[in-house]
């Protein structure tokens, strides 16, 4: 899939020159949604690009859905934002619209 | 009768003056020659010539194919884009008689039979699909959608979620339940187990529309074959390479499929004090 997705983009270049970003097929924004108790909801998001300034996209997070939420350390996975709330088709939708992650590599799970 | 017959000749004549060209076209009639380029002017000399012929013989006959003859004269008027259509139409009317009188069909159900006129496009793709319909019904390209039971899902307690029929639909897939059972649970973000009935107990509230979804992104992730779309898929794990594949029993195609990975789970129960 990401390889044909990858030679369709670099169609008019070298397909033999590594492309970095696309090809690596790791830099997937996973958004997901944990079940609290009763109605409440938690949402994570996972991978935004490292360069950002969390709590910078943290505090517009929590300016633009009137939520609380706070960054997270993973071992792994390194720094996570919690959101409360089930907030993510608004997190979908900032982050396209301010062009902080493409549309295509965004990924959303839970139900 | 012999007074429409006549009528239709002698606009076939008008017609014949678009275009002249001699030759023997069919070897129905006997009194008109001319064979015009236009379909039109095809089949129209076709439906006279059947209609002269068949006077001769059968007057019941000809009198159908003389009301043919009559409503295909009004639609002479109509513009030559319908008038095509209308031939073959005709066409096909002409055949039918052109058998019966000449007593000897092949049999074969095709719209030349009979006749040794040219043949449409359209008459010899309706034969190749028509074959190949019969032979290989599944070469056509008609879509079939594979239909999965929805989920049903069940309340256990408050804060327990069964899956009943999870075993059911791991066998419709062709999948391990092992996988499907990982992969839902990455999905939900949360834990849960197979029980005795082998049904999957989630932990949390869901409702049977977030299943749903859920296994359809599973079946489009894992299951469906991504060039032809069938579900008749095998997942292949490479035990050297880690990689898991996804190969299609119907078209042979392979893919490597990302492996499931639970992601970030943030904790939402209470800390142990220490």
């Amino acid at each position: 899939m990401t390889e044909v997705d990858s030679l369709q983009s670099g169609l008019g270049l070298d397909p033999f020159v590594e492309d970095g970003e696309d090809d690596s097929g790791k830099d997937y924004v996973h958004i997901r949604i944990q079940q609290r108790n009763g109605k409440k909801s938690l949402t994570t998001i996972q991978g935004l690009e490292k360069s950002f300034d969390y709590k910078k996209v943290l505090k517009a997070f929590k300016k633009e859905f009137c939520c609380n939420g706070n960054v997270v350390e993973d071992a792994e996975l390194g720094k996570v934002i919690q959101l409360q709330g089930d907030q993510r088709k608004n997190v979908s939708v900032f982050l396209t619209g301010n062009n902080l992650a493409k549309k295509d590599l965004i990924k959303i799970h839970g139900f | 009768m012999e007074e429409n017959g006549e009528d239709l000749a002698v606009t076939n004549d008008k017609l014949s003056q678009l275009s002249v060209a001699e030759d023997g076209g069919l070897n129905l009639g006997e009194k008109k020659k001319k064979k015009k380029k236009k379909p039109l002017a095809d089949a129209e000399e076709a439906l006279t010539e059947v209609t002269e012929g068949a006077a001769d013989d059968d007057a019941a006959d000809a009198g159908q194919l003389l009301d043919m003859s009559l409503t295909k004269k009004k639609k002479k008027k109509k513009p030559k884009a319908r008038a095509d259509e209308d031939a073959v139409e005709v066409d096909e009317t002409a055949e039918g008689e052109a058998d019966g009188e000449a007593a000897e069909a092949s049999g074969s159900g095709l719209p030349w039979d009979g006749s040794d006129r040219d043949y449409h496009y359209e008459e010899m793709l309706d034969r190749v699909f028509g074959i190949l319909r019969e032979n290989n019904p599944e070469l056509t390209g008609e879509k079939r959608r594979t239909i999965m039971k929805p989920p049903q899902v069940a309340r256990e307690g408050t804060k327990k979620t069964v899956f009943t029929n999870y075993m059911e639909l791991c066998k419709t897939m062709n999948r391990q339940p092992e996988h499907v059972q990982l992969f839902l649970l990455a999905e939900l973000g949360t834990s849960g187990s197979l029980d005795g009935q082998q049904r999957l107990v989630v932990k949390g509230r869901f409702q049977p529309k977030a299943f749903e979804g859920v296994l359809r992104r599973y079946v489009n992730e894992y299951v469906g074959c991504n060039s032809c779309k069938s579900i008749d898929t095998l997942l292949d794990r490479d035990s050297a390479t880690r990689i898991i594949s996804l190969r299609c029993q119907q078209c042979n195609a392979s893919r490597t499929v990302a492996p499931i990975k639970a992601g970030f789970v943030a904790r939402t129960s209470r800390r142990i004090k220490t």
